[in-house]
């Protein structure tokens, strides 16, 4: 007999629907570049500290400003450091404090949503106007004040901004959380009598999951446009570490005569930010959630 | 009259699957729609009923596609028309009718300014002649002071009116062909009739012809001059009303008819075994082969055209259709079902019941008390007897679920007592009501898509109540799983299946199975099978019936459809705005007399049976809230008698059927009212 619909949607495990989703992501054209883009940088940042041609910081008056040639592909800085090794190395550094700065802004954002969409009432009322206090706080000057006090190590910019960026999340958290908890199949575990963890656990968490984590994707994008922005502005990572903002920064005077120090971090920061963008939207249509393209905050 | 307005011509629409492939769900399907002719179109759902109806005014639903064939309108082909020359047709010369026309009408616009502005679209008239036309509809769809109407917002109106007023929009532009698709599901059964003898009026009144789909057999008797029964996108069966719903020469409709429970027949209706196939899953033979209980071997490797058959001015799609000539006595046939041998024992009993929603005031709630001398449920007094099945009914928002949930210790009572078993008081709050207590009142809901978790297996949904109740684990665990699904007909290899990969009827079974899991004394249905299609209905009725006498659970069944209640109950309760109107044997629910709103209620049951008419006693209005004093049904009743009834909350009187009826009206007096 021919496969009818049913059966093709065979019993699959984790694994099998991880890749799943994943060839269902790179079935469209604009799935498939977010994904090379994304699968590119992130190999890049994995093996750049052991194929870097250069030092990062070493500093050289000899080799200032030097243009593009067979030794230094993308030329030299206003310091005579290779653009080619501060690159990779600044896509590491992009990657690594926006990654665990989504992971912990999904992290809080996604338990406080959950927490509040369960309990509704004066508890959530609260809770999110506080939310929302902070959603009207230029994010930019609070962090500005938050790195003057404590520095800005990774270690104070990693929560920083997953605290900034979890704001959006709490929001699709506990919209998701307070559709499912009306749900037949929650008063059904209610009258069961389970416990309240276990009814977390094992039915709102699985159905809300995959909102969350597309946010959570979306969000990443735009932290990554923040992050730099803050070193851009001098409020990121401190140099020398190679970082694309703050190479941004120190060569935007120098744009009109060695233009090469500045396009290669450019050309990275915008094309991660792409990727990533293009992967979460992939990403979104493959777990048929709908979601509107909201603003950055 | 016998002008041909719209053809359909072989027409076969499809999508294509993942792998590529091309899926037909309307294959092949042929008919003409006359002038002034009322068609209906039944279906279970997935039979591409709705796709067809669209395609009757040229619209093709995103990712679907005409494979071939074309909608002649006026000998036009709608499927071959631009954009521009369909908008000329749309609205002014086929219009449709949505099912939920709450959702369609835009909501902060007036009533009068929407119909104005369907008016301004699809004629030429002016200002004068508008607002006078206005008017005319609203008369038309006989909505109550039409001056006012029109000033009104669409939430100002009750699901009926809103109805009214699409039908009225759908008219303005005078078109030649109504399409309505399910314009009634969803609606009360009172509202339901009398939306269906507007719109028989208005086919008589105005000569439109009508398309009118519905999944509803016993609404399409209603209004249709001929019935097209589908099944898996195909045309079985097609002719004139009387003849389908009389002498139904396809084993499919045959097996329909039947397994639509009746208001005459006590027991319960026969069901089909199996559901309608996926679209693609059929590649060779008769698409109803699985289920058909005619089937030959032939039937298996042939496919059956549409044949005419001239003595009954039929079109069938079956090799055997002979077989079923003369047959039609069989339709009136049921199932008996034991009835309980009741050793009266008592295990649940609602003692003065009353239950608000309304918010507590602060001080209220410091002393634990809700101040609401106008409950939405008030002074419910039943005493469930063990293995009884006993029916709440009543229209939607009579407090039937909120009865169940308030059994169930989801909802707070106000007043009153449960108490189960001996006497014993449950508490009315969850959380203090011990384990064995929650294991032994389970829950099933109206709608498995909503009451299964979409992300667990059959194997993690049947589990939780076996882990929770009997803190079962391996193999033990599976083994109990097995059972269950045996316990439901449903194969071992369900287990690993996704809600999403059952059919309607198979998600109820899980459902059932779930209640089942925990040995449960009672099981509270909430419109079980509301939302399954009437042939699947009768399969999960039995499926119950089964159990129950297998197991001596006691159900409590709340339904809107009295006569799936007559099917299924021993016993029957109704219910108006959350008040007890009558309670008695269900066997006598229909013999006289019976209390004013049970009459109301029997009467709008719409029969799949031309010769049934519903009869309309009451007004289908809609109250917002039960009166303050006097008789719950005092804003409707067809019978009030005065004063006394506004005043007074009538008594309860024994009627010689020994059913109780709460009225004024002394109950020998109903009784020969009725006769
Ligand atoms: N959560 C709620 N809050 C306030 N009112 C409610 C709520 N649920 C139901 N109601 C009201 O209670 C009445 C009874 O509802 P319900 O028990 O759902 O009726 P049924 O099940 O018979 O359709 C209706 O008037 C409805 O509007
Ligand atoms: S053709 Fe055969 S299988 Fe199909 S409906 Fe007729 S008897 Fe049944
Ligand atoms: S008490 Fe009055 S209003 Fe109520 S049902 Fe009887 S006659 Fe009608
Ligand atoms: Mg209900």
């Amino acid at each position: 007999m021919e496969s009818n619909l049913i059966t093709e949607d065979k019993q699959k495990n984790k694994l099998e629907k991880a890749f799943e989703i994943l060839k269902t992501m790179a079935s469209k054209p604009s799935g498939l570049i977010g994904l090379a883009i994304v699968l590119f940088h992130v190999v890049l940042a994995l093996i750049s500290p052991y194929i870097a041609p250069y030092d990062y910081k070493a500093i050289s008056p000899n080799t200032m400003l030097l243009a593009p040639s067979a030794e230094h592909w993308f030329g030299t800085d206003s310091l005579g450091r290779d653009v080619f090794t501060r690159t990779i190395l600044g896509g590491r550094t992009a990657l690594t404090v926006t990654f665990f700065g989504s992971l912990i802004a999904l992290l809080w954002g996604g338990l406080l949503g959950i927490f509040c969409g369960l309990v509704g009432g004066k508890i959530d009322d609260v809770v999110m106007r506080v939310v929302d206090a902070f959603l009207s706080i230029p994010w930019i000057l609070a962090m500005l004040l938050i790195v003057s006090l404590l520095g800005t190590s990774t270690e104070v910019l990693i929560p920083a901004l997953g605290f900034f960026y979890g704001k959006g999340i709490v929001r699709v958290a506990r919209a998701a959380t307070h559709d499912v908890i009306a749900k037949d199949f929650i008063v059904s575990a209610r009258a069961r009598g389970h416990s309240n963890m276990s009814i977390i656990w094992n039915e709102i968490i699985p159905n809300v999951r995959d909102a969350i984590l597309v946010e959570g994707a979306m969000r990443w994008s735009w932290m990554l446009l923040g992050f730099s922005s803050l070193s851009f502005l001098g409020f990121g990572v401190s140099p020398p570490t190679p970082d694309w903002g703050l190479m941004i920064s120190n060569a935007r005077g120098l744009m009109s005569f060695a233009y090469w120090s500045v396009i290669a971090p450019i050309v990275g920061l915008s094309s991660l930010i792409i990727g990533i963008n293009l992967t979460a939207d992939a990403f979104a249509k493959a777990l048929g959630i709908d979601r509107s393209t909201k603003a950055p905050v | 009259m016998n002008k041909i307005i719209e053809s359909i011509k072989n027409l076969s629409i499809g999508f294509n699957s993942q792998k590529g492939k091309k899926i037909s769900i309307l294959r092949n399907v042929s008919t003409n729609i006359k002038k002034g002719e009322t068609v209906g179109i039944v279906g279970e759902s997935g039979s591409g009923k709705s796709t067809l109806a669209l395609a009757m005014m040229g619209y093709i639903k995103q990712g679907l596609f005409p494979l071939k064939g074309e909608c002649l309108f006026k000998s036009e082909d709608l499927l071959k028309m631009s954009s521009r020359q369909l908008e000329k047709i749309r609205g002014r010369k086929i219009a449709m009718i949505p099912q939920n026309a709450g959702q369609a009408l835009t909501p902060n616009l007036k009533i009068g300014y929407q119909i104005d502005e369907a008016l301004r679209l699809h004629t030429d008239l002016n200002k004068t002649e508008r607002d006078k036309k206005i008017s005319e509809l609203l008369n038309k769809v006989r909505l109550p002071s039409p001056e006012t109407m029109a000033f009104r917002y669409p939430h100002e109106l009750s699901g009926g009116q809103q109805q009214r007023v699409a039908v009225a929009m759908a008219l303005a532009g005078k078109p030649d062909l109504l399409l309505l698709d399910e314009p009634t599901t969803g609606l009360d059964v009172t509202t339901q009739a009398h939306v269906l003898e507007l719109l028989r009026f208005i086919a008589k009144d105005t000569g439109t012809s009508m398309i009118y789909v519905s999944h509803d057999l016993g609404a399409i008797a209603q209004v249709s001059d001929r019935i097209v029964v589908m099944y898996a996108g195909e045309i079985v069966l097609e002719g004139p009303a009387r003849k389908i719903l009389k002498e139904p020469i396809h084993p499919y409709t045959y097996g329909l008819l039947k397994s639509i429970p009746k208001l005459s027949l006590a027991g319960l209706p026969a069901s089909m075994p199996g559901s309608q196939p996926q679209p693609g899953s059929i590649s060779e033979g008769c698409s109803f082969y699985d289920r058909c209980n005619l089937a030959t071997d032939h039937c298996k490797k042939n496919s059956p055209d549409l044949e005419y058959i001239k003595e009954l001015d039929t079109n069938v799609r079956c090799f055997n259709h002979k077989e079923l000539i003369n047959q039609n006595n069989n339709l009136q046939t049921s199932i008996t079902k034991k009835s309980n041998n009741s050793e009266a024992i008592e295990v649940l009993k609602l003692k003065d019941v009353s239950i608000s929603y309304a918010k507590q005031k602060f001080f209220d709630q410091l002393l634990n008390k809700i101040s609401d001398q106008n409950p939405t449920v008030k002074d419910i007094n039943i005493d469930i007897k063990k293995g009884e099945t006993i029916a709440l009914v009543g229209e939607s928002g009579s407090g039937k679920s909120t009865i169940l949930k308030s059994i169930a210790g989801l909802l707070k009572t106000k007043d009153g007592q449960i108490k189960f078993e001996n006497d014993r008081i449950l508490s009315s709050d969850l959380k203090m009501r011990n384990p064995n207590d929650l294991r032994a009142i389970q829950l099933i809901f109206q709608n498995p898509d909503e009451s299964l978790n979409p992300n667990h297996t059959v194997e993690q949904i049947l589990s939780q109540p076996l882990k929770l109740y009997f803190n079962l684990s391996g193999e033990e665990l599976k083994k109990n799983i097995i059972d269950l699904l045996k316990k439901v007909r449903l194969g071992e290899f369900y287990m690993s299946r996704y809600p999403r990969q059952l059919s309607g009827g198979e998600k109820q079974r899980v459902a059932v199975a779930r209640a089942f899991a925990a040995k449960p004394d009672i099981i509270l249905c909430d419109e079980v099978t509301s939302a399954l299609d009437v042939s699947v209905q009768a399969a999960v009725l039995n499926l119950l019936q089964q159990l129950k006498e297998d197991l001596g659970t006691t159900y409590v069944f709340v339904s809107h459809d009295l006569a799936v209640v007559r099917a299924i109950s021993d016993r029957v309760a109704v219910l108006y705005q959350g008040r007890l109107c009558e309670i008695g044997p269900s066997q006598n629910v229909y013999k006289f007399p019976s209390h004013p709103y049970t009459e109301v209620l029997l009467g709008a049951v719409l029969e799949p049976d031309p010769d049934i008419k519903p009869k309309l006693v009451a007004e289908d209005i809609v109250e917002e809230k039960p009166p303050e004093k006097g008789c719950s049904f005092q804003g409707r009743c067809p019978r009030k008698i005065g004063d006394i009834c506004n005043t007074e909350v009538p008594p309860w009187q024994i009627g010689e059927n020994g059913n109780a009826i709460r009225c004024h009206i002394n109950i020998d007096e109903l009784a020969n009212s009725q006769q």
